[in-house]
């Protein structure tokens, strides 16, 4: 059984960023209940010694060469899908968290 | 040139070369389709007839220079909503990007254009991608032209319906957990996902980014052949894209074969769980292979057992990673509380009023999948099923050519009828979920209709990675045979649209 | 805010042992970011250094800077670490309005470099060597403007504005284990530790290493034990340290003040604490809203990166040498004293004194004015010498002197324009036309006037009272507005008295 309840549902939502409401954090409770249950078979299904697969086909060493592209957008590009800016910047509301 | 919109785009390409007609005849003849039975269908959310015309004037002026960029150069195309296109809005089915324009274009769509192809417009899709019946969208449900009260598929339910209604010769999807392949079983259409990382995932609004592929749809396996080649090939700004060179998968759709191919039926995709309907056209099709010059065998592949589960711990956790950056900030939509808030709580209200709730849903299991504590059992346990899956597929592959199964265990349900119970159409993606976490190659094509409700049912062939022709190989084969057996596509069974020609 | 009360630091040291732990963040000034295409460059327009993927856009990718991983290689080489066969990138997920995908493409478990080791030199000679648990690689975040507030700080902003343009740029980030031992020399310690790393980047190039622009940045973890005690005390980790001043300051700053709070039975509260330069304190930060779960896993858009034993070992040919070595070598050529060299090296002056020197100074030269005028302007400035002037401009001003064009005095006079940000040393001579005049011509002139102004000291000098020749010989350095040589007007003054 997994511990899936509408406080985790609610820390899982703030660490999301996403402000649900009474309502959605009841009903998604209800469904994940459901939902862990099934995936979490996932545990007994593999060994320690199963090796994990991130990446389905294997490639390595992946790079580009250290030169500028014509992929750098304008300033006006940049900033052309933001809902706020200063004209340079994008604009936020002031910010409670600190940096990390 | 009649009923230009039935044709394919193979025949639209020879129309075009030998004069017979224009792309601006094509494309207005679509764009008139379009308005004739999209209401209906709603498998389009942005058309722009100006923009279209002008690409297809372009074209003509090409062609009469003789600088034509291509075989498709004038032969227009849908493209699913979720590559960002910087002449037409991307809002990946979401209200959260209502409206965006992206300051660049996707790389399958670049490709599109320097071939000449002519876009469309986007089509509908399940929010981000998210689901199999294209219900979760934000902007409404697409309705299958088949039956209009029902699903079209999902997630690229627009693409596949658009094809099957005319509306388009073919267009591009994508597809993570089947979500080309599925609407093209049940729309009676084509839908191909390449090999992971044949076709560059630059400019897809990302779901999984290990499972994503773009991938064509279309009417017949040549035509996706032929689109399948305009987009493939590697992509410096995708690091997964891989840098093989491919073989033309359109002269692998002309050089149909069954001689001697060995087709493994996969075990755990039959019988229990599937409508007898889908079982009998599928095990019809492996009769005519079979009599054909095919030998069916019967292969085991346990791990799928289960794909599902690991298929829905890995989505959800990469995708709560790649949803994050939908945070008000750069691009989209903008909630700010009632008397001001700090961009914590603007973030909050934001992505609660602009995601839906499957998209919720989804995110909220990933962030749960990746926890402190939780990764191991979760996350990491889905990796490694991956691997076991992996691992059971090369072990069929050793002695069979390529594998077999329904593309999905049911024909289109009911608009509305699975909406109460996510896992339930979260289990319909079985037959399609276990090629994206494989990353190997898979095709649906149809194969006729159910006797219960008269709806398509579509075969999925899958093959090792990277051996892309092969399906189109086996796929055309068995697509010559059948359009024989019927005497015609199996979409000129389909009822005609109101308003559509037909 | 009440200033904490802070404990005599030799009274801490005998009841508490600390204990330290660094996080550097190396820039690398590849030309382009780490997993875009877009210009490293400092500066310029808000904004105008962007490709999609910096801006995190959807169906954005990133791909790796080849010459990125070249130089943390080099960089892990030269810390004396192991590099891993095969590492992996992983995303670090939380949200913050500077970073763009709202997660950081970082390294977790596995690590480029791990397990490596430094050897620094303090002031008295002592070696200490420092533990290197790992150097990963990430990227930086963007940069944060926030308005409204008194300070231009956080608290009590009305708003912030984002600039993208750093977003993205290479990171290295290095990281010590657990450092005991330091005892008294920890303040020093923690300085003479981030000079070493300075040193080492800039001699591989792959660094400006300028903490003022934030090329090198440095969080300094302290933790207190009572004496005798085997566990741990609770650590603070402290921000904003931007100067070599800061790190050795900040380090000092925290023993005291967790020693006060300890000895008055109080707790450490295991929090990230800001540096503030002005006040020499550190203060609270706000909370970190995300509780540390940053969710890691590995990045699926990057594949992992397995340098070939080749390439590790062409790296590892091609580093120079090893930061003690080089010392004594250079001190060797330049025949500087014990003294004098230590002098130097206390003062983390050594690069702009080889810098200089390549710029055509003498090592005397170089060194009186690094650690004679230039420190004193820094020191009260607040500042790192390195960040007022050049070793260019440095060489450029003594070069001036050894021509003759400038006395000594008007050398200090024209480097402190060059340090107001008047132009370069011989722009400034000529802008203020500081030159020594070489022309007796003019001198004869001026003396002939100040002589025939004050006949009295004409008088004595013709006696023989040549010291009051002090008073003709300040009249026309007066009215030659200091561009005389004084030695050379004595010597005209002395000439033109007796010569009539």
């Amino acid at each position: 059984m997994s511990d899936i309840s509408e406080e985790r549902v609610r820390h899982l939502a703030g660490l999301a960023r996403i402000d649900l409401s009474d309502s959605e954090v009841s009903a998604l409770t209800a469904e994940l209940v459901q939902i862990v249950d099934v995936v979490a078979q996932v545990t007994s299904a593999v060994d320690a010694e199963t090796p994990a697969t991130s990446h389905p086909i294997p490639l390595t060493n992946v790079y580009r060469e250290d030169v500028v592209t014509d992929d750098v957008l304008t300033q006006e590009q940049a900033l052309s899908g933001a809902p706020e800016t200063d004209g340079t910047r994008f604009v936020v509301s002031a910010i409670l968290g600190e940096e990390q | 040139m009649s009923d230009l919109i039935r044709h394919t785009a193979a025949e639209l390409a020879d129309a075009l070369a030998s004069g017979a007609t224009t792309s601006v005849e094509i494309t207005q003849a679509h764009l008139d389709q379009i308005s004739a039975v999209d209401t209906d269908v709603h498998a389009y959310l942005h058309v722009n007839p100006e923009l279209s015309l002008a690409a297809a004037s372009a074209s003509d002026e090409r062609r009469a220079a003789g600088k034509t960029l291509g075989s498709l150069d004038g032969v227009p195309v849908a493209i699913k909503d979720v590559l960002v296109t910087s002449d037409m809005p991307s809002t990946s089915g979401s209200k959260i990007l209502e409206g965006w324009m992206s300051p660049y274009d996707a790389t399958p769509v670049r490709k599109l254009r320097e071939a000449g192809l002519i876009p469309l417009g986007k089509t509908n899709m399940d929010e981000f991608a998210m689901g199999s019946s294209t219900e979760h969208s934000a902007y409404g449900p697409t309705r299958n032209p088949w039956d209009l009260t029902r699903i079209p598929g999902g997630s690229g339910g627009g693409s596949a319906a658009a094809v099957a209604a005319f509306e388009a010769p073919f267009a591009l999807g994508s597809d993570t957990g089947g979500s080309i392949r599925q609407p093209a079983h049940v729309t009676g259409t084509v839908g191909v996902k390449p090999t992971y990382g044949g076709v560059s995932r630059y400019g897809a609004i990302a779901l999984a980014s290990s499972l994503d592929q773009i991938g064509p749809c279309s009417r017949t396996v040549l035509d996706a052949g032929l689109l399948h080649d305009v987009i493939k090939g590697h992509d410096r700004h995708d690091s997964t894209s891989l840098t093989d060179s491919w073989p033309s998968f359109a002269d692998a759709a002309r050089n149909a074969n069954l001689k001697g191919v060995r087709v493994g039926v996969i075990k755990q995709l039959e019988g229990e769980g599937f409508q007898a309907g889908v079982m009998n056209r599928f095990r019809e099709s492996l009769d005519l292979l079979a009599a054909n010059g095919a030998e069916i065998v019967e292969v085991d592949l346990p791990a799928i057992e289960h794909a599902v589960a690991a298929y829905y711990l890995i989505l959800p956790a990469e995708a709560s990673s790649n949803l994050a950056k939908f945070d008000s900030v750069r691009f989209g939509m903008r909630v700010t509380p009632t008397g001001g808030g700090t961009v914590e709580q603007v973030m909050s209200a934001t992505r609660d009023a602009g995601f839906g709730a499957e998209v919720k849903r989804r995110i909220i299991l990933g962030t749960y999948a990746l926890s402190a504590g939780y990764y191991d059992a979760y996350y990491g346990s889905a990796q490694k099923v991956r691997t076991l899956v992996q691992q059971d597929f090369a072990k069929a592959f050793a002695g069979v050519d390529v594998l077999a199964s329904p593309t999905a265990p049911t024909t289109a349900w009911k608009l509305g009828e699975q909406l109460d119970d996510p896992l339930a159409m979260w289990r319909g993606d079985v037959a399609t979920i276990p090629a994206n976490l494989a990353g190997i190659p898979g095709i649906s094509i149809p194969v006729g209709l159910a006797d219960e409700d008269g709806l398509p049912v579509g075969i999925q062939f899958l093959a090792p990675a990277r051996e892309d022709a092969r399906l189109y190989n086996i796929a055309s084969a068995l697509e010559s045979l059948l359009t024989s057996k019927w005497g015609g596509s199996l979409l000129s069974q389909a009822p005609a649209l109101k308003g559509g020609a037909s | 805010m009440s200033k904490a009360k802070l404990m005599d630091f030799d009274k801490a040291l005998e009841i508490y042992e600390p204990v330290l732990g660094f996080e550097v963040h190396v820039e690398l000034n590849t030309k382009t970011k780490m997993f875009s295409s877009a210009p490293n460059e400092f500066g310029g327009e808000p904004n105008t250094h962007t490709t999609p993927v910096c801006l995190g856009l959807p169906g954005s990718l990133p791909v790796v800077n080849e010459q990125a991983i070249r130089y943390s290689i080099s960089l892990g080489l030269a810390l004396g670490c192991s590099i891993a066969p095969s590492s992996r990138f992983a995303r670090k997920n939380y949200f913050y309005p500077d970073l763009a995908k709202n997660y950081q493409i970082s390294q977790y478990d596995e690590p480029i470099a791990f397990e490596g080791s430094l050897e620094i030199e303090l002031a008295d000679g002592k070696l200490v060597t420092i533990p290197i648990e790992r150097a990963h690689m990430e990227e930086d975040a963007g940069k944060l403007t926030h308005v409204g507030g008194a300070t231009g700080r956080i608290q009590g902003a009305e708003y912030s504005l984002v600039d993208y343009n750093r977003a993205g740029v290479p990171l290295v980030e290095i990281v010590t284990k657990p450092i005991f031992g330091a005892e008294a020399d920890a303040p020093e310690l923690a300085k003479a530790y981030v000079a070493a790393i300075r040193d080492i980047v800039i001699a591989l190039g792959i660094s400006d290493a300028r903490m003022e622009r934030g090329n090198l940045r440095c969080d300094a973890n302290v933790s207190l034990r009572p004496r005798g005690q085997e566990k741990l005390g609770t650590r603070t980790e402290t921000k904003n340290v931007n100067s070599l001043r800061s790190v050795e300051r900040a380090v000092r700053y925290e023993i005291q003040r967790q020693a006060q709070i300890l000895s008055e039975g109080g707790t450490i509260i295991q929090e990230t604490r800001h540096w503030h330069e002005d006040t020499g304190t550190t203060s609270a930060g706000r909370p970190k809203s995300d509780a540390d779960d940053y969710r890691y896993f590995p990045e699926p858009d990057l594949l992992p990166v397995e340098p070939s034993v080749e390439l590790i070992e062409e790296l590892r040919a091609a580093l120079p040498e090893q930061p003690v070595e080089r010392r004594r070598r250079l001190k060797a050529e330049w025949g500087f004293t014990d003294l004098e060299f230590q002098d130097v090296v206390n003062s983390g002056l050594l690069n702009e004194l080889v810098a200089t020197v390549s710029a055509g100074a003498s090592p005397q030269a170089a060194r009186k004015w690094w650690t004679g005028e230039i420190a004193r302007l820094a020191n009260a400035a607040d500042v790192d010498p390195s960040a007022l002037v050049t070793p260019e401009q440095v060489a450029e001003v003594q070069a001036l002197v050894d021509e003759g064009t400038l006395t000594d005095r008007l050398a200090r006079q024209v480097l402190e324009a060059v340090i107001a940000g008047e132009g370069s040393p011989r722009d400034i001579v000529e802008a203020q036309g500081l030159a020594v005049v070489s022309d007796d011509g003019a001198l004869i002139a001026a003396i002939d006037e100040a002589l025939s102004a004050q006949p009295d000291v004409l008088e004595k000098i013709r006696e023989g009272k040549v010291q009051a020749a002090g008073a003709v010989i300040g009249a026309v350095m007066k009215a030659m507005a200091g561009t005389a040589d004084a030695a050379r007007v004595r010597e005209l003054v002395l000439e033109r008295a007796t010569a009539q």
